[in-house]
């Protein structure tokens, strides 16, 4: 299977501190890799490092074998990466219609069944088309968000703890429409949820320290109770 | 009642300048996360290239058009070379814009030389039209009409095109903008220019208003509209307009009825607003 993203010890810095100190992974072509671990274990900032929105300061990120670390931010997502953030990043005074629209980078024929595809995956949206992103509720926001980043047929998403903060029935919505878009599209997915994260999951790598320091196919974690205590604290 | 209406049409007359001036500086904080001092430097460069102009090609218009292309070649120079180095750094960016608002001021001196220029007022703006006892003068009536049509245009931009659509959502997230594939550092120079054209407008509609311009104009009209940005709320384009009548309504009536007090109301505003509303009163918490 193609590899899609490719990081090698991958370090960075936020002020002085010394968050990521050799982060490596690899993300296979269509499947969805989980990147596990405690809370401040750094999940979150390899992702925004892979964004360029915390430029790492060492090692290499290679997106379809091409070179991508030091890149802006923009020109990284227009390589095809879109992205969820933790707090979701709705434009709070726009309506869900203009928050889809400043994602929108072509308003061609494809972009427009996209977005209607994406409108049947999520009908909350739908509903809500002329109301401000702020007054959504956290799980409508979810998916906006997840609906924006995927709006432009990315190839590669990273998705940041989408069910943080969402109630069970919004966490299963959220969750099957991330195996929907799994069946077109390469993920990255932070999850803090197991259950979640083992469902949808193919590749798992736990992160402790800002170090990836295991790593494996979801299947065998399920079965690893030991591991599952050591690194997740969970069993 | 007359007097009550012409302190209106006046302090809307000087509203709608400061509006002017204070709105490119509330987009450009609320966008760039600038604080840019130097924005009353293009207010006063618009004033006198306008003052220049018009007494040169006798035409208002040009005056005018003047200006704007003054304002846009003075906002692209700030924004790439004193800026842009200085980006995400307030302190510095502190510093080295209030000094170039010095070096903007002084070099209005070598420019159009030490002294205050006399401005003219265009010969179809001069008088008054009388609507029963009230007296409305002509050129007042014509600021404010400008100023509600560079509003107008500029509030259909934000809501209606993509640009628009982009400068707004920059305003609550830039990361995220940038996360959905938008270079937001040229969003930044379009904005910063439109700021400046916005400002060396203000610069030359006043000239004819106030009958002089001199090099420090811009300093003095830049603090009423830092206390616009900051009564209307940072980044707000329509508190930046409600702020700024308030700022002129306050001025003109205090102006007549306490004239010591005049300048310490607009202080006094907003003082109160930092105080029981320090996000400005069009800019809702978190």
């Amino acid at each position: 299977m193609d590899t899609m993203l490719k990081v090698e010890n991958l370090q960075t810095y936020i002020g002085q501190y010394h968050i990521l100190q050799g982060i490596s992974f690899q993300v296979k072509k269509g499947e969805v890799t989980v990147l596990l671990g405690r809370n401040g274990a750094g999940k979150t900032t390899t992702l925004r490092s892979i964004m360029g929105l915390n430029p790492p300061s060492q090692g290499k990120i290679y997106y379809q074998n091409v070179s991508i670390e030091g890149l802006p931010t923009y020109k990284i997502a227009n390589l095809g990466i879109g992205y969820v953030p933790e707090d979701q990043g709705i434009f709070k005074d726009l309506t869900v219609e203009e928050n889809m629209k400043v994602a929108m980078k072509k308003q061609d024929a494809e972009t427009i069944d996209r977005l209607e595809w994406i409108l049947q995956l999520f009908p909350d949206l739908k509903k809500f088309w002329k109301k401000p992103g702020g007054l959504l509720s956290g799980g409508q926001k979810q998916m906006l968000s997840i609906a924006r980043a995927y709006l432009n047929n990315n190839q590669l998403l990273l998705i940041d703890e989408p069910s943080k903060g969402l109630a069970p029935i919004m966490v299963e919505k959220v969750m099957d429409s991330i195996l929907e878009m799994k069946k077109e599209t390469t993920i990255i997915l932070v999850e803090q949820n197991f259950m979640m994260a083992s469902t949808i999951g193919n590749q798992f790598y736990i992160i402790d320290d800002g170090r990836t320091v295991y790593s494996g196919r979801m299947s065998t974690l399920k079965e690893d109770e030991q591991l599952k205590r050591k690194y997740l604290g969970i069993a | 009642m007359e007097l009550m209406l012409n302190l209106i049409i006046n302090g809307l007359a000087t509203g709608m300048l400061v509006f002017l001036l204070a709105a490119g500086l509330t987009l450009i904080f609320g966008l760039m996360d600038v604080l840019n001092f130097a924005h009353g430097g293009f207010f006063a460069w618009g004033a006198f290239s306008a003052v220049w102009l018009y007494s040169l090609s006798g035409s208002f218009f040009v005056a005018i058009i003047g200006a704007i292309a003054t304002g846009i070649m003075l906002g692209i120079f700030t924004e790439k070379i004193i800026i842009k180095p200085v980006y995400g750094n307030h302190i510095q960016q502190i510093l080295i814009t209030l000094g170039f608002m010095l070096v903007l001021t002084e070099f209005i001196k070598v420019v159009w030389g030490p002294n205050q220029m006399a401005a003219k007022t265009p010969e179809f703006l001069t008088g008054s039209w009388e609507l029963g006892n009230v007296i409305l003068i002509k050129y007042r009536v014509f600021i404010i009409i400008i100023a509600l049509i560079v509003y107008s245009m500029v509030q259909i931009a934000l809501k209606k095109t993509k640009i628009g659509l982009i400068v707004r959502a920059g305003v609550m997230d830039k990361e995220m903008v940038q996360a959905l594939g938008i270079n937001i550092k040229k969003v930044f120079m379009f904005v910063f220019i439109v700021g400046s054209a916005m400002a060396a407008l203000g610069g030359a509609l006043i000239a004819p208003y106030s009958g002089v311009v001199y090099a420090e104009m811009g300093m003095e009209y830049a603090i009423l509209a830092f206390i616009v940005v900051v009564i209307g709320g940072m980044g707000s384009f329509s508190g930046s307009l409600f702020a700024a009548i308030l700022v002129g309504l306050s001025g003109s009536f205090m102006a007549y009825f306490i004239p010591d007090l005049s300048l310490a109301v607009n202080m006094l505003l907003m003082a109160i607003v930092l105080i029981f509303r320090p996000q400005g009163l069009f800019i809702s918490r978190g």
